[in-house]
């Protein structure tokens, strides 16, 4: 086993990362703060002529309450547009394959998944949308939800650190800006790169050849590179073909695959680095992506551990289904752990041929609530929760009403972190409470026993997490889960956001106390593990119970040689 | 500064046995509502005692069911338990409340006859007469006499006033001293019963309303109730997909047993002890003498982070006192300080005290008697502005006239009775010039003559408390900023300021600067603390996020407060903040402890669950690694959880009510030390606990 190799792969990424997020991330700072930056000769005119075109007034201000409306008016918009698409693709152009209309509920489910940048996708791209759906409503919708989720962060920041405020901004300038200098430009250069690796990029249909066996074999095209590049940089994951990132023509080469693994993890990353700048604290983004960090790494750890482990069954330490030997083990799990602590889901493996142990890190990286580096945007704000209860418990320890950033954290925010931290949570028990007992739910599960289990628990975790990615292994394109996952993705995105707009709201009209020594510092590792521990407990404690009985059980199963 | 208290036991017998009866008297469901966490528990138990019963009657008894019933109304019980015996101890102290109102005495004006009530039987327009050395006992208005007054309490003007009939200087405020002649006052408002009831009710839980940070928390509680009530009712369904798809036997998952492990994940710890934890906060404060208008301004005390602090009385003794003798050009500093003893023998004054120590610190001379020395004294009055004494002629000595007074009062005197230019003398000129150089440095001079020649200059200087910088210190610590507000001069102030350790002041201030301040330190985001007394501190009492009120102050300051010191002492703010503290700590704490406890609970009910999921020929199933505490059966598991779990509130009753140590020091330290004690200490203990408690189950044969 090469150990030393797959240990010297993580370092690098982990490095790469990082010494791409900080200079992003105040970058980012520049262009939200509206400061010159490198782009604006260019782009802030691009930018004034836009809004000069769709009648924006950028000096426009608005209270929270404003904010959320236009932004659920902007999503609700994109929704319909690519609902509508769906339902009537066979009369739209770009179609070669002549693919027909889309079934009613599937296009509800596929676009309520685009719009709340969670990407489930119950249909095979390939075989189900025309080009036109792709790139008008799927990539379209990859650039807009990802810009959604990074508006409402920015809001947020704003919400921290204005004193005695009103406003938070404009929702239309926050959009554009994130999607002008933020998402386009990096998406174009990923596009780039990745057609130089292979990823296809053509209008041409499907290609079919006789393979060596002799068997005609279906080669699917497509535009896909520009859609990939946008798909892991706005974490949405939804892939152009149904095997995603684990498809030759969509991830050809370990160059490839770096490029995409590491998008997944950068705006995210970088915004962290973008909320210290604008917050003023340098050392309290490095707190947050401490924390960040740790627990992805315990992530990646315990799931290579957990895939290079001697399997009882097979005796063998390297199992290869359900993985792409262009990638071998260490690339399969740091993606799939990768994949799942950012709301991303797209997969160049699939976990549900993975290890028990694995499955259940994925799952709990989305149980956690995507807020390890987590969504663009979202998995900030997720973050956030977690850090107002920390700050909440241990102010009071020190005896002081709990303070952040010099604002008070009081009954109202303690009750709107609360409502988002446990929606989610709670619509992914409830929902697969029902799955796991109704005739609706079980009759899609290709596995029984506590696999089975885990592949509903999955797809409700993923639909709440707004993540997307898939265990496998269960039909979710039935009438009863297009249904239950698109209210699981609708809760899981908008009783995130409309709360965490509300807190911003509080927060924004509140002065800001200076800190003394009696002040709760939040920027050193005593708050990180505080965090950490925070963050663990409430997760751990919510989905323990169903995780043991669950992924936990299969594993002790499995070395009792006991399968299903 | 030791304050006097009024402590209880902290069990006493009688409140225990009312506390117990209570207990019961709360079951009722309409009172218990207003605990969501604990009426969560009251709904578990009612269920499982109807299942219990109903088993019962269908000729089925459980001993594992009627254990289980038991300990889930223990649970209510022992919380109810706690907020009971917390407002028994608030009750008896509010009984110590009653009794020891203020003990200013007032001499009431009866049909031309003057009799002794307490100051807080008075009522508006009553008549009061107040003598050289009485306290006023209420605000009011001097309708007959004239008088000296020590405002210092009020306006922190160490100089005595005069206050006479008629004209605008006839109010006289409560509080104040009389310090010389008499007067006849009409009481211009009822005394300030209204706060004491006000804390009564506060005590005594009736009116009690929720902090901020106690409704804050109770939303993340509840939050967290609803989330386990989901997690308990989904792991039923989980477990029934077993049953379906794999025909698993599932029975163990019976409502009793879900019932445990939802009362057992709930914070029912911190939520039974919530309410208590409030009352005692009360109770505290009452101990030290303080009285609140609200647990709200408690609260606020913990979070000051500016205290403004009038000089006079709070960092400074109230009084000025003598601190130096000095002697005109021909006369020693040893006769100066006799004359001026002599001349203070009588002066009951604190400064006329401090002279005849300061003579005999210096110089040994003790004190005389004055009708030995066949001296008259002649007492500080209005009319002259000065005090003294008249020694007959001996055989050795002639007539000793001497006096002292301040500069202006001698001047009058020197220059009344001689017809000398003064300002041709080198005496006076001389004494013109230390009096000048005395003020300068924050003092005041006295002048003192004798027989018509000025002897020299006894300075008197406001003198600092001891042990006031260690108070500072602290504060500093705790990451407040102290603020002296005085109206002496820079030069004066600056000393005080110095010496005392405060790290400002505002010098020469006029009311309104208070109130500016507090304003100005408010827009800056901070939470300002301010104790005054003189109805001039009234806006600035209201505009402070915690305005302490002496007692001794007027009725205006006291109104605009919202705690009252009954003792009176300033520093008493010091107590005021560290109870707030405390009462957000012990919050804190005991909700880290009470969601750490949860992990414990977990590992064993679980496994207990789960134990039967691919269980083979009476061999547990493979979840039983979870249980790692070797719990002997899965009922003796879920018993001790549960047993673990009502009883740790009766453990947790004597920290709630008084609080967890608060030592003044950095955030960071606190927090260290409580994460460890109450955080990893949470994570710990049950393990043990439950473990002990399994023990003793099995050895009882109790399952």
């Amino acid at each position: 086993m090469s150990y030393i190799t797959d240990l010297i792969q993580l370092i690098i990424f982990v490095g790469v990362l990082v010494a791409f997020s900080v200079p992003l991330g105040n970058f980012f700072a520049k262009v939200f703060q509206g400061e010159r930056n490198f782009l604006s000769p260019v782009f802030s005119k691009i930018e004034s002529a836009f809004y000069s075109l769709v009648r924006i007034d950028s000096g426009y201000q608005m209270d929270w309450k404003e904010y959320a409306v236009q932004l659920l008016i902007f999503n609700l918009l994109g929704f319909l547009v690519l609902f509508i698409i769906q339902i009537v693709q066979q009369s739209l152009p770009l179609n070669p394959q002549h693919l027909p209309n889309v079934n009613l509920l599937l296009a509800l489910n596929t676009a309520v998944s685009f719009t709340t940048n969670t990407n489930w996708q119950s249909y095979a791209g390939e075989t189900t949308l025309s080009y036109f759906v792709q790139m008008i409503g799927m990539t379209v919708q990859n650039f807009l939800s990802a810009a959604t989720g990074i508006a409402v962060m920015i809001t947020l920041i704003k919400g921290i650190a204005t004193r005695n405020g009103k406003y938070l901004g404009n929702f239309w300038v926050d959009v554009t800006r994130a999607v002008l200098y933020v998402l386009l430009p990096l998406s174009f250069l990923l596009s780039i790169i990745l057609i130089s690796q292979g990823v296809v990029q053509t209008f041409n249909h499907s290609v079919t050849e006789t393979t060596l066996e002799g068997i005609s074999q279906t080669i699917p095209l497509g535009p896909a590179a520009s859609q990939i590049s946008i798909k892991q940089l706005g974490t949405n994951g939804g892939g152009f073909f149904n095997t995603n990132s684990a498809f030759p023509f969509e991830n050809p080469t370990p160059l490839s695959n770096f490029l995409q693994v590491l998008s997944i993890l950068l705006i995210p990353a970088s915004l962290v680095f973008t909320y210290g700048k604008m917050l003023g604290s340098k050392k309290h983004a490095w707190t947050i992506f401490g924390v960040m960090l740790s627990v992805f790494l315990i992530g990646v750890v315990v799931s290579y551990l957990s895939e290079t482990a001697s399997n009882p069954i097979f005796h063998t330490n390297q199992l290869m289904e359900g993985k792409e030997t262009r990638f071998g083990i260490f690339n399969s799990v740091l993606w799939s752990v990768a994949t799942t602590v950012a709301s991303n889901g797209s997969v160049n493996s699939m976990i549900s041929s993975m290890s028990p142990v694995s499955g259940l890190v994925a799952m709990l990286n989305i149980q956690l609530g995507e807020i390890i580096f987590g969504g663009v945007g979202s998995g900030l704000y997720g973050m956030f929760l977690f850090i107002v209860i920390t700050v909440f418990i241990s102010g009071l320890m020190v005896g002081r009403t709990p303070e952040y950033f010099g604002k008070k954290i009081e009954a109202y925010e303690i009750k709107f972190s609360i409502l988002a931290v446990l929606l989610p949570s709670i619509i992914i028990l409830v929902f697969t409470a029902v799955a796991v007992v109704s005739n609706a739910g079980l009759s899609s599960l290709s596995n029984k026993g506590p696999h089975g289990l885990s592949e509903i628990l999955y797809a409700f975790t993923s639909a709440g997490g707004n993540n997307g990615s898939a265990f496998a292994g269960l039909n979710t394109n039935t009438n009863f889960y297009n249904v239950l996952m698109s209210i699981a993705m609708i809760i899981g995105r908008y009783g995130v956001i409309v709360p965490i707009l509300a807190i911003a709201g509080s927060l924004v009209k509140k002065n800001i106390a200076p800190a003394t020594t009696g002040t709760l510092a939040t920027d050193n590792f005593l708050f990180a593990f505080l965090l950490f521990g925070v963050i663990i407990i409430v997760g751990a404690l919510t989905f323990f119970p169903v995780l043991s009985i669950g992924p936990l059980l299969e594993h002790l199963l499995m070395n009792l040689k006991i399968t299903f | 500064m030791e304050t006097k208290k009024h402590t209880a036991p902290l069990f006493d017998k009688s409140i225990i046995s009312k506390a117990i009866l209570d207990s019961f008297v709360k079951l009722n469901p309409f009172y218990l509502i207003k605990n969501p966490v604990i009426f969560i528990v009251g709904i578990g138990a009612f269920l499982t005692t109807l299942i219990f019963v109903a088993d019962l009657v269908g000729g089925n008894f459980s001993l594992f069911n009627f254990q289980i019933t038991i300990w889930l109304w223990f649970t209510v019980l022992f919380a109810n338990f706690a907020e009971a015996i917390a407002e028994g101890r608030g009750k008896a102290q509010s009984e110590n409340l009653r009794k020891s109102r203020t003990n200013t005495l007032a001499k009431k004006i009866v049909d031309s006859k003057e009799i002794e009530v307490t100051a807080l039987d008075l009522r508006k327009n009553d008549l009061v007469a107040c003598e050289t050395g009485d306290t006023i006992p209420a605000d009011g208005e001097v309708i007959d006499g004239i008088a000296s007054v020590d405002e210092s309490a009020i306006t922190g003007e160490s100089a005595p006033v005069i206050r006479e009939s008629g004209g605008d200087r006839s109010a006289v405020t409560g509080g104040t001293k009389v310090l010389s002649d008499k007067i006849v006052i009409r009481v211009t408002s009822n005394p300030g019963e209204t706060y004491i009831d006000k804390m009564i009710a506060l005590v005594e839980n009736a009116k009690r309303k929720k902090t901020p940070n106690e409704i804050a928390l109770s939303i993340l509680l509840s939050g967290l109730t609803i989330v386990f009530l989901v997690v308990v009712v989904s792991l039923k369904f989980f477990m029934n997909y077993y049953n379906i798809t794999l025909s698993q036997d599932v029975s163990s998952v019976s409502i009793p047993v879900l019932v445990s492990l939802l009362v057992c994940l709930i914070p029912t710890t911190i939520g039974g002890l919530l309410s208590a934890i409030g009352i005692s906060g009360m109770d505290r404060l009452l101990q030290h003498n303080v009285i609140a208008m609200s647990g709200r301004a408690v609260e606020a005390a913990g979070d000051i982070d500016v205290l403004l602090l009038d000089k006079t009385g709070t960092i400074t003794l109230g009084n000025r006192m003598a601190t130096e003798f000095i002697p005109a050009p021909d006369v020693t500093e040893q006769y100066l300080a006799d004359a001026a003893q002599l001349a203070s023998l009588a002066d009951e004054t604190p400064e006329g005290r401090s002279i005849v120590v300061l003579a005999k610190e210096r110089f040994g001379i003790r004190g005389r008697n004055i009708h030995e020395l066949k001296a008259q004294f002649v007492p500080f009055s209005a009319q002259t502005q000065m005090s003294g004494v008249n020694i007959l002629p001996t055989h050795d000595s002639g007539e000793r006239i001497i006096r002292k007074g301040s500069l202006e009062a001698i001047r009058k005197y020197l220059s009344k009775e001689t017809n000398i230019n003064l300002n041709a003398q080198t005496e006076f000129l001389f004494t013109q010039m230390i009096g000048v150089d005395i003020a300068l440095s924050g003092g005041t001079p006295l002048i003192v003559v004798e027989n018509k020649k000025i002897l020299g200059v006894i300075q008197l200087k406001d003198v600092v408390k001891g042990g006031i910088q260690e108070r500072f210190a602290q504060l500093r610590k705790m990451g407040i900023r102290t603020v002296m507000i005085t109206g002496d001069n820079k030069l004066t102030a600056t000393a005080i300021a110095a010496e005392a350790g405060v790290d400002d002041f505002i010098s020469e201030a006029k009311p309104e600067d208070k109130l500016k301040r507090i304003r100005d330190e408010q827009s800056h985001g901070k939470m300002v603390g301010m104790i005054g007394d003189g109805t001039n501190d009234a806006p600035a009492l209201a505009q402070a996020d915690v305005g302490i009120a002496m007692n001794s102050g007027t009725q205006a300051a006291r109104e605009a407060g919202n705690m009252i010191d009954l003792d009176s002492n300033p520093t008493k703010l010091i107590e005021v903040v560290e109870i707030g503290k405390q009462l957000l700590m012990t919050r804190g704490a005991l909700t880290t402890f009470s969601i750490a406890n949860d992990v414990s609970k977990y590992f064993a009910i679980i496994p207990a669950i789960a134990l039967s999921l691919f269980s083979t020929n009476g061999i547990n199933g493979p979840l039983s690694v979870l249980n790692i505490m070797h719990l002997a059966t899965p009922q003796s598991a879920i018993l001790s959880a549960i047993i673990f779990n009502a009883i740790i509130i009766i453990f947790l009753i004597p920290l709630a009510l008084k609080g967890i140590k608060y030592r003044p020091e950095s955030a960071a330290n606190l927090l260290k030390r409580n994460i460890l004690v109450y955080g990893a200490g949470g994570l710990l203990v049950p393990f043990i606990c439950i473990k002990l408690i399994d023990l003793i189950l099995v050895s009882l044969k109790l399952v």
